[in-house]
């Protein structure tokens, strides 16, 4: 399916919460949605008969340094096609609906993300750090992240 | 004799243990934290992250072909898959036309890795299951693998061999001959480990009927590669999403078949990765019957910087898909670089297929997978 007219099948069932299509220069292009919609709107990817994206590649956060953002990228078995889901966040309060419910893939990727940007997944079945102890201060992957000087009393 | 106490009155409670993270049979640093009633597993929930190193931060770091050696570390076992798929992706974000000798290097190095990482799954595994013998007979094979890669680069394991635009440098004098006889040395060794052990009614009962994943269950948690192809998926981005000189190759992608129990058990995902490996060989032949003479460096400045853009481009490793989301701003650094590895997602699921398995079926399933710790905690 061509990513336009993806975009514009979201858009009629969604209308206002598909905010645009990144296209040009994106490979696979984004439908970026406003954040409270991207479980809903993950859901009628998923189960479409047209678009049927049964798979989630990847799941990954952003800091844009003004504002965050969650990509997923998604791919159809059935269909072989494939697409990115964007949602943009403010930098203050970081956090959006889970996605997995829809895609249990998305779990593992959801709390990397939480661990490494501090964005917070809501209705999460497990949201825990992942890959850093779990009394780790700040959120690494942040741009504006500051090296700390010593963990329980080891230099870093 | 008769219990002077009914059963329902005697105390038993469920145990907490720690399995790892130093712990042979879990391949690296992984912890599970087991929750046991007897030998039967309640609950085994995965603690990853010990081998966390910040690749994706250090990405954001260094530029583009700096961050060329970390790939060597993602997957130790299959470095030049990594390797490949880091120029691949970046080739892809940056539009790089490759010359198609380097193309056809690049296929062959990665399918020889292919056969020794697949070499290490089937002899640690065996190996995790009691048999050691299988282990050393691996060995020695990948040793041979291990010779060709140091005439070509000059390195064993973390070869740093591919470059953003081709290869570092052409194949030495020989090198596809000596490819040539190391594949019909090794052709025959597969059958040779079929007799040996695959069919082995232990091995078998060990594995057959074992954590079951359904080819529903391995799609929606993301599952890739052998893992994947174990439950009868047949998907193989070599295949389905062609990339490099694949299109020109004949291959079979191998499922499992359920031969021994159910589709999709601990059996089909070991059968999987036998199979492969003759595919491999076969994938070679043409490979080193077709490459062309030519340049192996495509022109690359050496100021890079690719056009502002965000890219997702994977690839078929032997631990599953590769992927790399990257976000160029234009400069010479990556200004996102975000790694899916295989072995990450497959751990997502092992909680609930581990559920009410006993705990030696545990050491099955981590061998199953064929995890490799770095990649999963980059």
């Amino acid at each position: 399916m061509e990513s336009q007219a993806l975009f514009d099948a979201v858009k009629a069932k969604f209308g206002d919460a598909a905010l645009e299509l990144q296209d040009a220069g994106f490979r696979p292009a984004f439908v970026v949605v406003a954040p409270a919609s991207i479980a809903d709107i993950a859901r009628f990817l998923r189960d479409d008969p047209a678009m049927r994206f049964d798979s989630l590649m990847c799941l990954s956060g952003v800091d844009y340094k003004d504002r965050f953002a969650v990509a997923c990228h998604l791919y159809s078995m059935s269909h072989r096609h494939a697409i990115g889901l964007k949602a943009y966040l403010p930098k203050e309060t970081p956090s959006l609906p889970s996605v997995d419910a829809v895609w249990p893939a998305a779990n593992f990727m959801e709390r990397e993300t939480f661990d490494l940007y501090g964005i917070v997944f809501e209705g999460s079945k497990d949201l825990r750090r992942i890959l850093l102890p779990e009394d780790w201060e700040g959120h690494p992957l942040r741009k504006d992240y500051k090296y700390p000087e010593s963990y329980h009393g080891i230099k870093v | 004799m008769k219990p002077n106490v009914p059963v329902e009155a005697l105390h038993t409670e469920e145990m907490l243990i720690n399995m790892g993270p130093q712990h042979p049979s879990t391949h690296g640093v992984l912890r599970v934290i087991l929750r046991t009633d007897g030998e039967v597993v309640v609950n085994a929930r995965p603690d990853v992250g010990y081998l966390h190193r910040g690749l994706e931060k250090i990405g954001e770091r260094v530029t583009y072909a700096q961050f060329m050696p970390f790939t060597d570390r993602l997957d130790y076992l299959a470095a030049m898959n990594c390797n490949c798929a880091w120029a691949w992706a970046v080739e892809k974000l940056a539009g790089i036309e490759v010359p198609e000798r380097a193309e056809y290097i690049r296929v062959i190095v990665s399918e020889l890795n292919r056969i020794s990482s697949h070499l290490i799954a089937f002899g640690s595994f065996t190996a995790d299951m009691g048999a050691f013998t299988p282990f050393l007979y691996s060995i020695r094979e990948r040793e041979k693998v291990n010779d060709l890669f140091e005439a070509a680069c000059g390195n064993r394991l973390t070869y740093n061999y591919a470059r953003i635009g081709g290869v570092s440098a052409d194949l030495p004098p020989g090198f596809l001959e000596k490819t040539k006889e190391f594949l019909d040395y090794f052709e025959p060794k597969i059958d040779e480990y079929n007799n040996l052990i695959s069919y082995n009614k232990i091995f078998v009962h060990r594995l057959a009927n074992v954590a079951v994943i359904s080819a529903a269950d391995a799609v929606a948690y993301g599952l890739t590669g052998p893992n994947l192809r174990g439950s009868g998926v047949k998907f193989d981005l070599r295949r389905d999403e062609p990339y490099s000189v694949y299109p020109k190759l004949e291959f079979d992608v191998c499922v499992g078949t359920g031969e021994r129990g159910v589709l999709g058990d601990c059996f089909d995902r070991y059968m999987v990765r036998i199979n492969e490996m003759r595919q491999s060989v076969r994938i070679l032949r043409q490979a080193v019957a077709q490459i062309p003479e030519g340049p192996v460096m495509a022109k690359v400045p050496r100021m890079f910087k690719p056009a502002a853009g965000e890219v997702y481009f994977r690839s078929e490793c032997p631990r599953g898909e590769t992927g790399f989301y990257i976000i160029s701003d234009g400069t010479v650094n990556p200004f996102r670089l975000k790694i899916r590895a295989g072995s990450f997602v497959s751990m997502n699921i092992f909680e609930t297929v581990t559920r009410g398995l006993m705990i030696a079926d545990i050491v099955a399933v981590i061998g199953s997978f064929d995890i490799i710790l770095p990649e999963i905690d980059r």
